[in-house]
């Protein structure tokens, strides 16, 4: 059906009127007062975002305590805000390099996933980690202890990854 | 008149006081929670229960605001705008009455109502009018091409629907043949309420009501998109509280008048029949007079979130060749009718 046009023109004796359109309109506020609100009360009710979400990047830790990374610094080589930082060191287990030190600097990183995206050991993903306000900015820089996380938190993204990359 | 009159006066006008400034923080609150609801939101729930006291802390956060004159704005008219507004919209409640019987104390009859004037209908037409200058002075003197519109719309709007607003009291007038507010009450008694008696001059005072308290849809003089804020650009701090709290206090007053002049103020029909003793009779009546002021505040509210703001020519259209002449009508039928029966 051809929606009416609406100009001055051909407006009908009760629209005219005024009055009961008015009322009508009121008629819809008021249904709109009693549905249900949309409003998220955020520090109560959190949100969880999707596997898809693109989160703070953490490091992988596997189940027997070590670190997926191999310190071959090719996010850190990726990163557009130079974010990352990572120094190489040997050690004795099957992969032979491991990171000394890994720092994500949070104020400069921007989110874009390029360092999931590029390492060739899946071992730094985006999280799901949304909350990050700091108050100092030395706060901001993590270190590895704050990076790393166990590979059972973050096995949604990595389905999701397997599914999709 | 002697000191104990005086006395129970001042008493009066303390509670009616401190009643209507409560009020009118609470319909801060409200008004935000109704918009809030009403665009599916939740509005503001976090200071104190259910967000009660969020207008207080709203008050808190003016008060320690600075309190800014511009240099170039006359600072006495400046000043003294805000007073007249906020000084006009409470002394109109002096003539509401909120209950019909009288109560004894002191030895004395002690009316519910804080001054029975024999005018009451002219009292409350000539303070709303006085309520222009406030809006009127604080643009002129803001120095601010604006304030200075938004002050000239207000006066333009008002004279326009205070017109109509007289004539569609004129009806009332005629039907309760007094100007006396606690007459008119009473000449409601029952069912006979002026709103049903009178329905199209019911609706134009209520339209005329909007007009005057510069409700939406006839919120001009404070247009926000087209006159950032209108007369009250220039003031900040309690100036500015003093401006809200005038508006919301005239939203009050308008209620009150409409809930006394058309939905029989403290009326409750056939409440007379049980017979119950004057206390008890004062205590219903006084609360059937809030939960009528209470509703007419809902719908002002109601309304602001459901219509668009007029245009000025439509404004104008509407308050002149449709309020008037349907008014003056009303006037005339009223005339017929009661020359027949």
């Amino acid at each position: 059906m051809q929606p009416r046009k609406q100009d001055k023109y051909n407006l009908t004796f009760w629209e005219k009127m005024y009055i009961p359109e008015i009322l009508k309109g009121m008629k819809l506020t008021l249904e709109q007062m009693l549905k249900k609100k949309e409003t998220r009360e955020y520090p109560e009710e959190k949100w969880v975002p999707p596997p898809s979400y693109r989160g703070a990047p953490v490091l992988v830790l596997e189940d027997n305590g070590v670190e997926r990374c191999v310190a071959c610094g090719l996010c850190s080589r990726v990163c557009p805000a130079l974010a990352i930082e990572v120094h190489a060191a040997e050690t004795e287990d099957e992969k032979e390099r491991y990171p000394e030190l890994f720092e994500i600097n949070m104020l400069r990183c921007i989110f874009c996933g390029f360092c999931e995206e590029v390492c060739p050991e899946e071992a730094i993903v985006m999280s799901s980690t949304y909350e990050m306000a700091f108050t100092r900015y030395e706060d901001a820089i993590f270190d590895k202890e704050k990076l790393l996380t166990p590979v059972e938190k973050l096995r949604p993204r990595l389905e999701y990854l397997h599914a999709h990359r | 008149m002697d000191f104990t009159d005086i006395i129970i006066s001042l008493i009066k006008i303390v509670v009616m006081f401190g009643v209507v400034l409560l009020t009118v923080a609470e319909l801060v609150y409200t008004e935000r929670r109704i918009s809030a609801f009403i665009q599916n939101r939740l509005g503001p729930n976090r200071v104190g229960w259910k967000g009660l006291l969020q207008p207080y802390a709203d008050v808190l956060k003016l008060l320690l605001k600075e309190d800014i004159v511009p240099t170039a704005a006359n600072r006495f008219i400046h000043t003294l705008a805000p007073i007249i507004s906020i000084g006009v919209a409470f002394s109109t409640l002096a003539v509401v009455p909120i209950a019909g019987e009288s109560i004894h104390l002191f030895g004395r009859e002690v009316q519910m109502v804080i001054a029975d004037v024999n005018i009451g209908i002219l009292y409350i037409l000539a303070l709303t009018s006085m309520g222009v200058y406030g809006l009127t002075l604080s643009g002129w003197s803001s120095n601010n091409k604006y304030s200075l519109l938004g002050g000239l719309r207000s006066a333009a709007q008002m004279i326009s629907y205070e017109l109509s607003m007289g004539l569609s009291v004129i009806g009332v007038i005629m039907v309760t043949g007094s100007l006396q507010l606690t007459e008119v009450v009473h000449h409601q008694a029952g069912w006979m309420w002026n709103m049903i008696l009178q329905p199209v001059g019911f609706v134009t005072f209520v339209v005329a009501a909007f007009a005057e308290t510069n409700r939406t849809p006839f919120d001009l003089p404070e247009a926000e998109p087209e006159l950032v804020g209108g007369y009250h650009t220039e003031y900040s701090s309690f100036k500015f509280a003093l401006f809200f709290l005038a508006e919301y206090a005239n939203m009050i007053t308008a209620s009150a008048v409409i809930t006394t002049l058309y939905l029989g103020g403290w009326q409750i029909p056939y409440l007379e029949l049980l017979g119950l003793p004057t206390g008890v009779n004062v205590i219903l009546h006084i609360l059937a007079f809030m939960v009528k002021v209470g509703f007419m505040l809902f719908v002002f509210q109601w309304v602001r979130w459901t219509v668009p703001r007029f245009r000025y020519d439509q404004l104008m259209n509407l308050g002149w060749k449709v309020m008037l002449p349907i008014a003056l009508a009303n006037v005339i039928v009223t005339g017929i009718v009661i020359l027949l029966i």
